[in-house]
């Protein structure tokens, strides 16, 4: 067996251990389970209806959970780790950087994806038995968007893990991380724009660079698709991209900052000291 | 084997290794001596390509750096403290069975000769376990390949005397064709393992010299100790080298493993005023 997938077993194995992916999974699969519980599939918002209005608010709560949950306990682990000295032996095996560090990403993109795309199957399966019809477009489209999520925020965190000396600075960026890009969502773009600080176009593009902000967005066009909620900047938008290469760009923007964040980490790690 | 030209690493400002330079043929067993601080470890991670460094490290001519694979698949290694894995036992051997391209089953043999039959806790975390089986299972590990460099930090600490035994006949094994590097804070611990000394003080090398290499690593001692009157301490001390009691608690006979008679007498003499007399004779096998 190649080396890469050999850490990426070890990592998938450590993270099915540990108490952070119990935690995870009951959260994601509670949520699924209580908003069937709760008769959100019977009522009616927006004109959504079934399945339909489970997903937009699945969805909702995960942008609101994931990336926090993501970049904490990946930081947590990865820095931990190297702090605990367990990268000090581990990486006196003969296993390329390389291969350690992207096997590692590969085992743990598993273990923080699955629990949030099971629980959308279940949601599925459980609307299947139960006659409700399925939105399969609206399914396909939610489950890329929540993948391209995982990957981004996981890139970040193995960036900042890389980045990082200690487990405590690690968890202070990440968090730092998820809070800039959440202030960013709203209150500090409005404050500054109307304090007229900013272009309306600088802000726009703020928006548009982050991540949690295109989720949102990209979320919303599924079920408005003139984003009449975001006001004039969804004429930017729509104007730029179209709805459905907003869409587009929703998933692949993520997956393209994930990337990059995965190679400057990689780049970081491979050229720093290990240990 | 190793060579070791102008290595210095720095941590911030700090200069943990200055300017070593070192060479280690097969053969040579080195004790790199030095107190806290004195760059041990550091330059144990430098070899192991963990560090960044400025200067030349190189093992059988390759950077364990940039040609990691094939060099550290040469290099067995045991930690000072074991690493925290939450890993089970056989999750760990069997991950660096197949990255070592060896057979789990050479790792589990090397165990049960230091007496850890790993059978029985394949499905335990390796955290869980005791420091002495930790300590095996991380020797078995660096020893169930084969390997021509051994790198080993404090490796019988946590062994009990038996395990001692087994683990220099183990070393005496591999003690022709293999480098051996071992750590430690003290030269007693590890002065009749070696046939070199390196001292290191401040990250530069204060002594580099040859020492008598009259102790067979396989050899064994065989004792026979006599005291005034039975002491349910020495017995506990005696009892922990497998010592046999001849009568009352007052006459003993055992074997010591050759490398481990510093030891041993460092035990003994904490029972000076109750040993009357003692005798130790080599070859006792």
């Amino acid at each position: 067996m190649s080396e890469l997938w050999l850490a990426a077993r070890l990592d998938l194995a450590e993270s099915l251990r540990a108490r952070w992916f119990a935690v995870y999974t009951l959260v994601f699969g509670g949520i699924v389970a209580l908003l069937f519980l709760f008769g959100l599939t019977e009522s009616r918002v927006l004109g959504f209806i079934g399945l339909s209005r489970l997903l937009v608010t699945y969805i909702q709560l995960c942008m609101a959970i994931l990336p926090i949950f993501v970049l904490i306990t990946t930081v947590r682990s990865v820095a931990g780790d190297r702090e605990a000295g367990v990268y000090e032996y581990v990486l006196s095996l003969p296993v390329s950087l390389s291969a350690w560090y992207w096997g590692k990403l590969v085992g743990r993109y598993v273990a923080v994806f699955a629990p949030v795309a099971l629980a959308m199957v279940a949601a599925v399966v459980v609307a299947l038995v139960r006659g409700i019809p399925v939105p399969w477009g609206m399914f396909g489209y939610y489950t890329a968007l929540l993948a391209a999520m995982a990957w981004c925020f996981l890139a970040i965190g193995m960036l900042i893990s890389a980045v990082a000396r200690s487990t405590d600075v690690a968890q202070g960026a990440a968090f730092l991380v998820w809070l800039v890009l959440l202030l960013l969502l709203d209150l500090i773009l409005l404050g500054v724009m109307i304090k007229g600080q900013v272009r309306p176009e600088t802000a726009v593009a703020i928006a548009l660079a982050n991540p949690l902000q295109v989720f949102r967005t990209a979320a919303l066009t599924l079920f408005d698709p003139q984003l009449v909620v975001l006001g004039p900047s969804a004429w930017v938008i729509l104007d730029t991209f179209g709805a459905a290469g907003y869409r587009i760009y929703g998933v692949v923007y993520p997956l393209l900052l994930g990337l990059a964040a995965a190679a400057i980490g990689y780049r970081t790690f491979s050229r720093g000291d290990l240990p | 084997m190793i060579r070791i030209e102008g290595l210095s690493k720095s941590f911030r400002r700090h200069r943990v290794l200055d300017g070593v330079n070192l060479a280690f043929a097969a053969g040579e067993r080195v004790a790199l001596i030095g107190s806290n601080g004195a760059g041990k470890t550091t330059l144990i991670r430098c070899l192991l390509g963990e560090y960044n460094h400025e200067g030349r490290v190189a093992i059988d001519g390759r950077s364990p750096r940039t040609d990691r694979r094939a060099t550290l698949a040469r290099v067995g290694f045991v930690p000072q403290l074991p690493p925290p894995l939450r890993m089970p036992v056989g999750q760990l051997v069997a991950f660096a069975a197949s990255l070592c391209g060896t057979d789990p089953a050479r790792i589990h043999a090397i165990a049960g000769r230091l007496g850890l039959d790993v059978t029985p806790i394949l499905d335990r975390p390796f955290v869980r376990l005791s420091g002495g089986m930790k300590q095996k299972v991380l020797i078995a590990v660096a020893l169930g390949r084969d390997v021509d460099v051994l790198i080993l930090d404090e490796p019988a600490a946590n062994l009990d005397p038996e395990a001692r035994k087994t683990f220099f006949e183990l070393l005496a094994e591999r003690a022709e064709r293999s480098t051996m590097l071992i750590s430690s804070h003290r030269i007693n611990e590890v002065a009749t393992l070696v046939n070199r000394v390196v001292e290191l003080d401040l990250g530069r090398v204060a002594l580099d010299d040859r020492v008598a290499d009259d102790v067979s690593l396989a050899g064994v001692l065989a004792c026979r100790v006599s005291a005034r009157r039975a002491d349910p301490a020495l017995a506990k001390a005696l009892a922990a080298w497998k010592f046999r009691d001849l009568g009352g608690g007052v006459e003993w006979e055992g074997e010591v493993a050759g490398p481990d008679r510093l030891r041993f007498l460092g035990t003994l003499s904490r029972y000076v005023g109750i040993v009357t007399r003692m005798s130790i004779e080599e070859d006792g096998r």
